[in-house]
């Protein structure tokens, strides 16, 4: 970025230095809040929240179908911050069905469990080809699934954000919920990708 | 103990594999931060600000097309941001422009 850029009025720098100024001279926003926020962003939350979720999901059924059946309310009870200003709906993958997640219109993502999105989450191509053709925007990001399966293409909004269970990974029958955890990647969690293997 | 909580203070690596940072400049993090503070207290309603943010979205993809140059996904967001704030008559456009003028004026050395 050039210099001129960085200090002109229209730059982006001066423009949100600006509003940010405005807004706390007007009472209407906490400066150390954006700041909490922000720390909340850059190191809290991200995916190995999902995660955890999703190990206890593998090993507890009744955990499962609590988390499938009203994924708010085990939010709720977990304290997992943030969740207060989303409803989250989680959709399991099973043999023959695989579920992936977008938003067509801009990047609504389940912050509480999975952090910020990453970049390709918000690109146009993304955002507009896994819907139209999810078998083949899926094999470009690595994951083959044969004809057989089913896919299920979910749009989030502001009213709903939307969390993958994938499927156990075989040979994982004597791990700890801390191990599987470990096993729950972003893009599995996204539909993206299946979760690692041993 | 099986909550989430446990996973603090343990060892195992966050499956986070992002490979990128979540903010690639310190002004994206501020505009981040005010949309979500905003919104928090109710000075700013969600829906209204992701309205604007789909218009921006929008607009940045017609442009990408048109073969017009790339801008960061949070130059669309702070768009939005900005027509919220005004749409919803919580801060005059005059004052912001004002604002902004005065701050690219300061010396350098006392521009931040």
């Amino acid at each position: 970025m050039s210099h001129d850029h960085n200090h002109s009025a229209r730059s982006p720098k001066i423009r949100i230095e600006a509003l940010e100024d405005l807004l706390v001279e007007k009472g209407l926003v906490d400066r150390s809040r954006i700041d909490n926020l922000i720390q909340k962003f850059e190191t809290d939350l991200g995916p190995m929240i999902g995660a955890q979720l999703v190990a206890r999901a593998w090993t507890d059924p009744e955990f499962r179908s609590r988390l499938l059946d009203d994924a708010d309310d085990v939010l709720a009870k977990e304290n997992i911050s943030g969740a207060e200003i989303e409803h989250v709906e989680v959709k399991a993958n099973e043999p023959g069905v695989h579920n992936v997640v977008v938003c067509t219109l801009c990047s609504c993502y389940p912050w509480a469990l999975l952090g910020l999105p990453p970049s390709w989450y918000k690109s146009p191509e993304y955002r507009s080809r896994v819907v139209r053709e999810p078998r083949t925007v899926l094999a470009e990001m690595g994951l083959d699934l044969d004809e057989e399966t089913k896919l299920q293409v979910w749009d989030s909004s502001s009213e709903t954000r939307f969390l993958v269970l994938p499927e156990r990974p075989s040979g994982t029958e004597n791990l700890s919920v801390v191990e599987l955890a470990a096993l729950v990647t972003r893009d599995s969690m996204i539909g993206v990708a299946k979760a690692k293997t041993l | 103990m099986n909550s989430i909580s446990s996973l603090e203070g343990s060892n195992v690596e966050p499956p986070r594999e992002n490979g990128e940072l979540v903010f690639r400049e310190p002004w994206e993090a501020r505009a981040f931060g005010l949309a979500v503070a905003l919104a928090e207290t109710e000075a700013l309603s969600w829906e209204f600000f992701r309205k604007n943010l789909i218009v921006e979205v929008a607009a940045r993809e017609r442009s990408l097309r048109d073969g017009g140059e790339a801008w960061s996904y949070y130059e669309s967001w702070l768009k939005a941001l900005e027509s919220s704030v005004v749409d919803g008559a919580i801060v005059k456009k005059s004052s912001i422009a004002d604002r902004c003028v005065s701050y690219a004026a300061r010396p350098h050395g006392h521009d931040h």
